[in-house]
């Protein structure tokens, strides 16, 4: 596959979006009468009249089916109720993720990319009908209007499916005019319902885990119980007494055993009947403890530099003629994703080669994989995307991780009957692909009037990048730009500053975790912000702004949420004893949040949430409700990790089992979140990631309010923090 | 061994070993797949069905347990037929837009129903005790409560 640019680039300009506007009618044939109209990639109109949007992104619940089919709607005055969504299939050439040159979810840039693209789809489709309407009632264009899926001229109107037929005889446009956004009726409707809410509440909505097919036969994966571990033999003998328990069969990988059985359930029972012997020589045999004093290690001398200009001399220089250096240390832990839909694909064989049925994030990397792995040309795979219950990034692993074992399940078993392949949660939570463990060390010196003269900051990770086939885009110069964004490029009008990197060298697998290098970057950032700002005697929200004062987007846009946040939180007035409020302001995939949380405490020290006020500033929003919902999802799932969730080893073995010690975050822990969005007519960026990173440095910061205790090692429970 | 059971009213014979959690005997037996899987361990609340209207975790029940109790799935509490309490928390649901991945929702509004049935006018305590079993990793708890409340208006009209 081929990267064009950066996971988080810009938009590189309107031209290359119309060029991707490919034309074409039905390959049913034009000339059929009753042949669908595909206007576009993205837009097809029945003989009937019905609208159907073809989403290029996959659902994992951040409202892409909603977010996308509103833009068409939008350009099409279309009628929202009746307008139809369904994923696309698997197709770099038509439906590649802009910023990626390659179809995938991720780096929250599903609205961001498809922006104009789809406005434009749904334009060309508004074209197509009007001038068939012209056409067809003998009228100017220009007289014609359109709204809610009904066309009209003069005194006549007619729903879209009357003109259904001309318009197939007509050539749609490739780079036709989009509205004004001042006339924008569904973009930015706070009204608007989601797409996916009837079937999400019914039972209805299909996620690959509910894909039944005929003959169909359930696998699971016995794996290595250390990372890197290979299977040396296995002993299935006593899984032939579960009755549904058809085979064994070895990974030709060697990293583990497929289990094949009639009912998930019966191979789920039969796998804890088969025996293994692995060699774990190569594996990873180390326990945190040993993992986290080798990350801590590796911060005494970083091997690279990963502020531009940043000169570590330089800045030691300047903190070595500080009035005061504040000094911290920091571990952030091994995290799981967890999605509450465990991994899983069904894989069937077709006339022609198979087809996958999979909430699938990443089908440029899982097409050619599977089509690898089965020794097939990628036009005999079939990817059908269906819904994910969940992803937080687990799904988008550069290696198709879980789509690989379900190819290599299927071949083994013969390839003649479709396999679904299901990780428990078990498997999950002990299946790597974690955040990385990072590793902070921070010095910030002073002057005596509390001013920064130089932060040395040096982060030790694993990089997520290296050696998968995202390096040649996101590595430069040997720096892992993911281990250290958020820090290194801060916004924030830091003088003297140093980011030194060190990678961490270890068999665990990472990946990105919702908001990926952001995750650890704005806790420590947004901690020591905090811890500089008291040293300074300074207010902690007026330390910040203080560091924003510059003329340019970033700056200004950072200060307008903090403000924002600052004025509806009542940052400043009193508080009732045992009360404490914190802030976090932190930029992510291009917008700006900012989080003041409070909380209470009992007279044991126990903590609840109460609130969280957010602030965000995500340029053009297409659905309010939306960004608002991703705000509280984001918010709790990055509260969750903080205060309870670790993943840690012994001897290599994964400790934690299930939910019952991966405790996610419950309904009980949830505070009241208030969500203010800055209106805005920026281009539209991301919503996904962004309400999770200062999430928690800012509860950290209103336990320290609360309760002078600075939690510098997470989770916050490891630290002797309780919650209610 | 053939065992008999009552599913959203209808009886229904299942060949499944007597051991086989009631879950995955709706899931891959009776294809009934609104009722999910997240944990396998009581845990999650994904698998939430009603036994005899009792909200009830089918992920950790075996099938020869279930006995005579009668099987509610959301397959059920979404029919036109379902109770005003399910009507009510479905409409709710929809009209909060409750749902992110969705993948948790079954057993959540199974949950809301089963308290709701009880309780008709439940205090956020009651919320509380009722649905902390019900893990939703999107976390869309915020409307969760907002929902059942609404809910519960509803039905009071």
């Amino acid at each position: 596959m081929t990267l064009h640019t950066n996971r988080r680039g810009f938009l590189r300009g309107g031209a290359a979006l119309g060029a991707a506007l490919v034309i074409g009618i039905t390959p049913e044939g034009a000339l059929a009468s009753d042949a669908i109209v595909e206007v576009n990639p993205f837009v097809r109109i029945a003989p009937d009249g019905t609208v159907t949007v073809l989403i290029k992104h996959f659902e994992m619940g951040q409202g892409t089916t909603t977010g996308l089919t509103t833009l068409v709607a939008e350009e099409l005055d279309a009628d929202w109720d009746t307008i139809a969504v369904e994923f696309a299939p698997s197709d770099n050439a038509r439906y590649a993720n802009l910023f990626f040159g390659s179809q995938g979810t991720g780096g929250s840039t599903a609205i961001a990319n498809s922006y104009m693209q789809y406005r434009q789809a749904g334009a060309a489709a508004r074209d197509l009908l009007v001038r068939a309407a012209a056409q067809t009632w003998g009228v100017d264009p220009a007289e014609i209007s359109v709204a809610q899926g009904v066309i009209s001229a003069g005194g006549r109107s007619a729903p879209f499916g009357e003109f259904v037929a001309t318009a197939r005889t007509l050539t749609p446009v490739a780079e036709p005019a989009v509205k004004d956004p001042a006339d924008f009726r569904l973009i930015g409707n706070p009204d608007l319902r989601r797409k996916d809410s009837a079937g999400k509440t019914d039972g209805t909505a299909e996620f690959a885990i509910d894909v039944t097919l005929p003959g169909m036969v359930h696998a699971v994966v016995l794996r290595s119980p250390r990372f890197g571990g290979q299977l040396v033999s296995f002993d299935a003998t006593a899984a032939a007494e579960r009755p549904g328990f058809i085979e064994a069969k070895a990974l030709p990988t060697g990293a583990g055993v497929v289990v094949y059985a009639t009912t998930t359930w019966e191979a789920i029972a039969a796998r804890d009947l088969i025996s293994a012997e692995w060699d774990f020589a190569a594996a990873e045999n180390r326990s945190t403890d040993e993992l986290v004093a080798y990350h801590q290690g590796l911060l005494d001398q970083p091997t690279y530099e990963a502020r531009e200009g940043g000169d570590l001399a330089a800045t030691n220089g300047a903190i070595a003629g500080a009035a005061t250096v504040v000094e911290a240390d920091f571990v952030l832990p091994n995290l799981a994703h967890a999605p509450l839909e465990p991994l899983n694909c069904v894989i069937e064989p077709t006339e022609t080669g198979v087809r996958l049925h999979d909430g699938c994030q990443f089908p440029g990397i899982t097409h050619p994989t599977v089509a690898a792995i089965l020794g097939l040309d990628p036009a005999q795979v079939e990817i059908r995307t269906v819904y994910a219950g969940g992803s937080f990034g687990r799904r988008a692993t550069p290696s198709a991780d879980y789509q690989s074992e379900a190819a290599m399940a299927f071949d083994l078993i013969g390839r003649d009957r479709p396999v679904k392949l299901v990780w428990t949660r078990e498997d999950d939570l002990k299946g790597g692909f974690y955040r990385p463990i990072a590793a902070h060390r921070a010095r910030i010196g002073l002057d005596a009037e509390g001013k920064i003269l130089g932060w040395d900051h040096r982060i030790a990770a694993k990089s997520i990048i290296k050696g998968t086939v995202f390096e040649s885009v996101l590595v430069k110069d040997g720096i892992d730009h993911v281990s250290v964004e958020g820090a290194a490029d801060t916004p924030y009008a830091i003088p003297g500053m140093s980011v030194g990197l060190t990678d961490a060298e270890s068999a665990v697998p990472v990946l990105w975790w919702r908001a990926v290098g952001h995750t650890h970057t704005a806790y420590v950032m947004e901690s020591l912000m905090e811890m500089a700002a008291e040293r300074a005697g300074a207010d902690p929200v007026d330390f910040r702004l203080s560091l924003l004062t510059g003329d340019n987007p970033d700056h200004r846009r950072l200060t307008g949420v903090m403000q924002l946040a600052a004025e509806k939180a009542g940052w400043g007035t009193p508080l009732p004893e045992g009360r404490g409020r914190g802030v976090a302001l932190h930029k992510s995939f291009n917008s700006y949040v900012a989080l003041i949380a409070e909380v209470s405490t009992d007279a044991d020290g126990t903590v609840r949430v109460e609130k969280v006020t957010c602030a965000v500033d995500c340029g053009t929003v297409i659905n309010p409700d939306v960004v608002t919902a991703q705000m509280e999802g984001g918010i709790g799932f990055g509260l969750g990790a903080v205060m309870r969730n670790e993943i840690t080893l012994t001897e290599g073995e994964v400790d934690q089992w299930n939910f019952p010690d991966y405790e996610p975050l419950r309904l009980t822990d949830m505070p009241v979140i208030e969500v203010h969005i800055v209106p805005s007519t920026e281009a539209p960026t991301g919503v996904g990631e962004p309400g999770t990173p200062p999430a928690g440095p800012a509860l950290a910061n209103a336990i320290y309010a609360a309760t002078g205790k600075r939690v510098t090692r997470l989770p916050m429970t490891r630290s002797g923090v309780t919650f209610a | 061994m053939a065992i008999t059971l009552t599913v959203n009213g209808a009886s229904r014979t299942v060949e499944s070993a007597p051991d086989t959690p009631l879950l995955w005997v709706l899931r891959d037996e009776l294809g009934l797949t609104g009722t999910k899987f997240g944990c396998g361990v009581a845990s999650c609340g994904a698998c939430t069905v009603h036994l005899d209207g009792v909200p009830t975790r089918s992920c950790v029940l075996p099938v020869e347990a279930v006995g005579e109790a009668e099987i509610t799935t959301i397959e059920a509490a979404a029919s036109p037929s379902a109770s005003p309490t399910a009507q009510a928390v479905q409409a709710a649901w929809r009209d909060l837009d409750v749902v992110q991945c969705g993948y948790c929702q079954s057993g959540q509004i199974m949950a809301a129903i089963g308290l709701l049935e009880e309780t008709p006018r439940p205090t956020d305590a009651d919320i509380d005790a009722a649905m902390a079993g019900n893990a939703c990793r999107c976390a869309t708890y915020v409307r969760i409560r907002a929902a059942v409340h609404r809910a519960a208006d509803t039905m009071e009209g």
